[in-house]
């Protein structure tokens, strides 16, 4: 066999060898990554809308490349927003891997989930692609700066969002609010109890 | 021509490896980390903090407790060992694991351990809605149980997710005693029950 066969060969099973070891290493990363932030104040805030506003219209850039607006579920589909306050944070990279194994309770709600932070896309891809990617798209709510967060009345003083959930009905009317403690998961349970009453 | 033929089929065989390697997820042992994590040590007694949530007529004949009231404390347990699985369902690191707990509790009936040894998970942090949610999706085969306010999770060591606690009990006291830990995922249910057998003198 030639040695530069030879050589081949060596090469390729000890990158096989090393792939798993990199892989293992890049997951410890994104673990590592994760910025571990201080109590903030719960909710720093004041609401402009209320249950039985009109959802404020909005177009959004998702990691996708495409762009979601309101009008995509009207008619069609309960509508879910997710915000979160910021990409790579502790509390926020636990939800939505949580969210992640939901899809069917969704789709059994009639309901469509979108994730939304003002993180730039770019970020946002990041952190997802290492989250192991996510069923539901992500907008970002980036430029002009947290415009649509502005309009709901949840950007906070600091530039970054509430942690909150807002269910629209198929005729885009706002029937649910809940603005969380930022610093806490908001219970699953009385999410989909509240998707649930929604007809 | 036949250096050339031969370089190619081991190009082919180079991509093709690096690709399959990057592609198939690696997660053996790894966990969500929790900034204060200090686990029981081998041979502390677990903490009888009340188990609560729901506990369904076959949780009860599963794990041989009475038949009155809803929670529990660990002690309240017969078997000789008893697996504790940390975990939640947000965690990315359970849902994986989930394969191999079902591995794990199906080794245990294939060996004839059934009343034995016993595995309960705590979901930390986790409701009731939450933990059913994992047990429907994941098919869990063993008791799962919500730690909404995290006092479980703070009693043995607000470790990170999943974390298994093997646990022997101490025949003359009735409690717990650690025998054996391990920091998230599993290498493997086979080689953990291996394990687990071994550190508890059940082998």
């Amino acid at each position: 066999m030639p040695k530069a066969t030879v050589a081949a060969l060596a090469l390729a099973l000890a990158l096989l060898a090393l792939a798993p070891q990199t892989r293992a290493a890049d997951t410890q990363q994104f673990q590592h990554s994760i910025y571990q932030t201080a109590l903030l104040e719960p909710v720093a805030s004041v609401l402009k809308v209320k249950v039985g506003d009109p959802l404020p219209d909005f177009s959004l850039p998702a990691t996708d490349g495409t762009r979601i607006s309101r009008s995509d579920f009207l008619g069609r589909k309960k509508l879910v927003l997710s915000f979160i306050p910021a990409a790579w944070t502790p509390v926020c990279s636990g939800q939505w891997p949580g969210y992640n194994i939901l899809e069917d309770l969704f789709a059994a709600q009639d309901a469509a989930l979108v994730g939304v932070s003002v993180d730039p896309t770019p970020s946002q891809h990041a952190w997802i692609t290492q989250m192991g990617g996510l069923w539901f798209p992500v907008v970002s709510d980036f430029w002009p700066h947290g415009v649509f967060a502005s309009a709901l009345g949840i950007l906070r003083p600091e530039g970054i969002t509430e942690r909150a959930l807002l269910i629209a009905d198929k005729q885009g009317i706002i029937r649910y609010i809940d603005v969380h403690n930022i610093n806490t998961r908001p219970d699953l349970g009385k999410l989909m109890q509240a998707l649930k009453s929604i007809p | 021509m036949k250096y050339t033929k031969h370089f190619s089929v081991l190009t082919l065989f180079l991509l093709s490896a690096l690709s399959i390697a990057l592609i198939t997820p690696a997660f053996a042992g790894h966990m969500s980390e929790s900034s204060k994590s200090a686990p029981l040590a081998i041979g502390q007694i677990f903490p009888d903090e009340p188990i609560r949530g729901q506990v369904s007529p076959e949780t009860k004949a599963y794990l041989g407790l009475d038949a009155s009231g809803q929670g529990f404390v660990l002690s309240d347990l017969t078997a000789q060992v008893v697996i504790v699985e940390i975990f939640s369902m947000y965690c990315p690191y359970c849902q994986e694991e989930a394969p191999v707990t079902q591995e794990l509790f199906s080794l245990i009936h294939t060996q004839g351990l059934d009343g034995k040894v016993k595995i309960i998970g705590i979901g930390a942090g986790n409701t009731q809605f939450e933990v059913d949610v994992f047990h429907d999706k994941y098919g869990i085969p063993f008791p799962l149980f919500p730690d909404e306010g995290y006092a479980v999770h703070k009693a043995c060591g607000e470790v990170g997710t999943p974390f298994f606690y093997v646990l022997a009990k101490d025949p003359k006291s009735g409690a717990y005693v650690v025998r054996h830990v391990q920091e998230g995922q599993m290498e493997g249910a086979k080689s953990f029950l291996d394990t687990v057998l071994k550190k508890t003198g059940l082998n």
